[in-house]
């Protein structure tokens, strides 16, 4: 899941404040899971900026709600057209994908980051997210015993770790743990230790090319095939 | 295209050779640095230039290099993979090689928020293997794309390794993959531990390649308990913290020259290694008594 944390009352204040009837747009997906812009983070933002403002003499405004189920997607989108253009601005709290997407279907007015867009990642416990993948286009996860070395090691090395790494963990955070460690016990066990005892390759950047776009082979025009 | 570095020729003659290390200053004035280049220049057999270390920003390994070039030292170009893309890194070595660098000692770096830069784009487009494998490529008139060059470099490659890692087995498996992709010679981390390191060079000596023993010079056993705590890769044992506390006060400089001289000394006459490089950290003008303690007279 795509994984982000709200950004500060007094940023978002700021960015919507030349505005007085704003609408707090939520995303029922991954953001909700990870409880940064689902339904119940858009209400208590909704509040917090309602107070906010309460505190600045003379302004009037007004803050509305709504959540769709997925922002990155225009079926989900459509059916709050109406709603959505009831207000001067909008702040989504939709992950960098939403926030786009519904900037780009409203187009005629602003639509603001609610939220910080921080990885994709797994839940690992109570409200506790780690990063698992840096869709980097060329997966190594066959080799590595299914351990990530583009995404867990800092450095995103692949051909085992730097001198830094001790005792099992990285030496850019010591409550991290060393990938390559991880690799190398992961491959022992299954007996692949022969994987990783070949050069990798430098990464092919060039299948990463920004910004990606996939049709599926399906949907390809026959003239393009 | 030439000859083989002055390094690569003491190598071979089979002498016990000793490199000192040169960390260029954060800004232009120089001068002290000159100075360090000058006192060592003809003491040790190859000048190590350390590349953004602890990636802290500064004049580049290559730039101080060719200053030392200018006043006929043998310099080896220190390369980490941290701060420039494969194209930036391939361009700098070609750059080297018609300068006249013919040392170069490959590193991944530590990573960026280490330094004082923190809020930079670290690169590692490339890793330090890779990175031999990418000069080994140019010298056969390749680049990394596979473009033809209009004159191929040749270079005495260099690569680190860490025989106190925690766990070994990870280090040694990429210590194997740099001897296959072609380094020729080796500068350990730091080691203070003589029979772990004999431990080390007995697994060593199945590959034919040189190692260098990486000696840091102690100041103190505050320093010493500190690297125990916090340098990954380092260990120093309990009778050397013993012996810097034992020292009289204001004589703990002279107690680690002794102690970095002595184990030159015996890494030297039991042919433990094929040579040192001595890390003086801001302290580069002692290596000299660090050379006359161990019984070493100067490259010569």
């Amino acid at each position: 899941m795509i994984v982000a944390q709200r950004k500060g009352i007094d940023e978002i204040k700021k960015m919507v404040a030349p505005y007085s009837k704003i609408l707090v747009a939520g995303c029922g997906t991954c953001v909700a899971v990870c409880m940064a812009g689902g339904e119940r983070e858009v209400s208590i933002l909704a509040s917090m900026l309602r107070m906010a403002f309460k505190l600045d003499p003379g302004k009037e405004i007004e803050v509305g709600e709504i959540t769709m189920e997925r922002q990155c997607d225009r079926e989900f989108i459509e059916p709050f057209d109406k709603k959505l253009r009831e207000y001067e601005a909008v702040i989504s709290t939709a992950c960098g994908i939403g926030i786009q997407f519904l900037a780009e279907f409203l187009g005629d007015r602003p639509v603001f980051p609610g939220v910080n867009t921080k990885f994709l990642g797994s839940n690992e416990g109570e409200g506790t997210w780690f990063e698992r993948c840096r869709a980097c286009g060329d997966c190594v996860l066959g080799e590595t015993g299914g351990i990530c070395p583009i995404t867990i090691c800092a450095k995103n090395l692949l051909n085992g770790p730097c001198g830094g790494t001790n005792k099992g963990k990285c030496e850019v955070d010591a409550d991290k743990d060393c990938a390559w460690t991880l690799i190398y016990r992961r491959l022992e066990k299954l007996g692949g230790l022969d994987n990783i005892r070949k050069i990798f390759p430098p990464k092919n950047f060039h299948v990463q090319t920004h910004p990606g776009r996939l049709v599926h082979e399906a949907y390809q025009k026959e003239e393009k095939k | 295209m030439s000859e083989a570095s002055r390094l690569q020729q003491a190598f071979a003659a089979g002498k016990f050779v000793v490199s000192g290390e040169i960390g260029p200053p954060k800004g232009t004035h120089i001068e002290e640095m000159l100075h360090h280049i000058d006192a060592l220049k003809d003491k040790v057999d190859a000048l190590n230039v350390t590349d953004n270390q602890s990636s802290v920003m500064r004049i580049s390994s290559l730039g101080v290099c060719q200053l030392i070039k200018e006043k006929n030292g043998e310099p080896i170009l220190q390369m980490t993979c941290r701060d420039r893309n494969r194209l930036a890194l391939q361009s700098d070595l070609l750059s080297a090689s018609v300068l006249g660098i013919k040392n170069v000692l490959c590193l991944t770096g530590d990573y960026i928020t280490i330094g004082d830069h923190k809020e930079a784009k670290p690169v590692f487009d490339i890793d330090s293997v890779q990175l031999i494998q990418t000069i080994r490529q140019l010298e056969q008139g390749r680049d990394l794309a596979g473009n033809e060059l209009q004159g191929a470099p040749k270079f005495f490659v260099g690569a680190v390794v860490t025989p106190e890692a925690d766990p070994i087995e990870p280090q040694l498996l990429k210590f194997e993959k740099k001897v296959k992709a072609g380094a020729d010679f080796f500068q350990t981390q730091a080691i203070y531990d003589i029979e772990n390191f004999k431990k080390f060079m007995r697994y060593a000596r199945q590959f034919n390649t040189k190692i260098m023993a990486g000696i840091v010079l102690l100041v103190s056993a505050g320093m010493a308990r500190y690297m125990n705590q916090n340098v990954p890769g380092i260990f120093v044992p309990q009778e050397l913290i013993d012996e810097m506390a034992s020292a009289p006060k204001g004589k703990a400089l002279e107690k680690g020259i002794e102690i970095a001289g002595r184990m030159i000394r015996q890494l030297k006459d039991e042919k433990i290694c094929d040579g040192v490089h001595i890390m003086a950290i801001g302290r580069e003008g002692v290596i000299p008594d660090i050379l006359s303690a161990a019984g070493l007279n100067g490259a010569g």
